[in-house]
């Protein structure tokens, strides 16, 4: 049992730990705002919740379980603001790709 | 060296490389916001790093410092967002010369 749980736990760390280099490739690579915010979203939720499922599975004790949770709700809270007022502010003022959209929705006809 | 030590070092490694990238998209990024999502990556990778660390020891002292993470992490993406929207504010536009900003 506790080999089949450490098997599950190095599953979990290992894409966890894949999904932020992946990330951080496309941070490095792409080449304007919201294409590097598409790739920041993926380690900061899927990637730190197979990491904390990785530290829930080799725990010892239940009552650690708490904190695990409190993380993984904290950041499922506190990214998606971040990053909604970040893209908001960018857009409002004009933005890396302003000419390049082909579907804007909000810009006003000028 | 059990296998559980190899897992521990590739998924580091691989931690590692992440946090090496987004340092370098941070020092580069050619304005505020790229910054602030590359140092918002870069607190993800911390926090993997640390339960990367606290799984494969079977501690859970550093536990504590992963709830401070995932709530500071965001104060300074808002900040930035909120005050340094623009690296080069255009003076043509006259709303934000006489400082009031508008509905923004």
């Amino acid at each position: 049992m506790r080999l089949f749980l450490d098997i599950a736990s190095a599953f979990c760390l290992l894409s966890g730990a894949f999904l932020a280099l992946i990330a951080a490739i496309g941070i490095a690579r792409f080449n304007n705002l919201f294409s590097r915010m598409h790739a920041a979203t993926k380690p900061q939720v899927l990637g730190m919740l197979l990491i904390l499922v990785g530290i829930g599975l080799r725990m010892e004790a239940w009552s650690d379980l708490g904190l695990l949770v409190l993380v993984a709700v904290f950041q499922l809270l506190t990214a998606p603001v971040a990053a909604h007022m970040l893209g908001r502010a960018v857009y409002r003022t004009g933005g890396p790709d302003h000419d390049e959209r082909i579907v804007d929705e909000k810009m006003p006809a000028d | 060296m059990t296998w559980m030590t190899v897992v521990a070092w590739v998924a580091g490694g691989m931690l590692g490389m992440a946090a090496i990238l987004t340092v370098v998209r941070a020092a580069l990024g050619p304005s505020m916001p790229n910054r602030a999502v590359a140092i918002d990556v870069l607190v993800a990778v911390l926090v993997g790093g640390l339960g990367v660390e606290a799984a494969y020891n079977r501690h859970t002292d550093t536990l504590p410092i992963l709830v401070v993470l995932s709530l500071v992490g965001m104060v300074g993406s808002v900040s930035i967002a909120r005050f340094a929207t623009s690296d080069e504010p255009d003076e043509s536009d006259p709303e934000r010369i006489d400082g009031t900003e508008g509905s923004r």
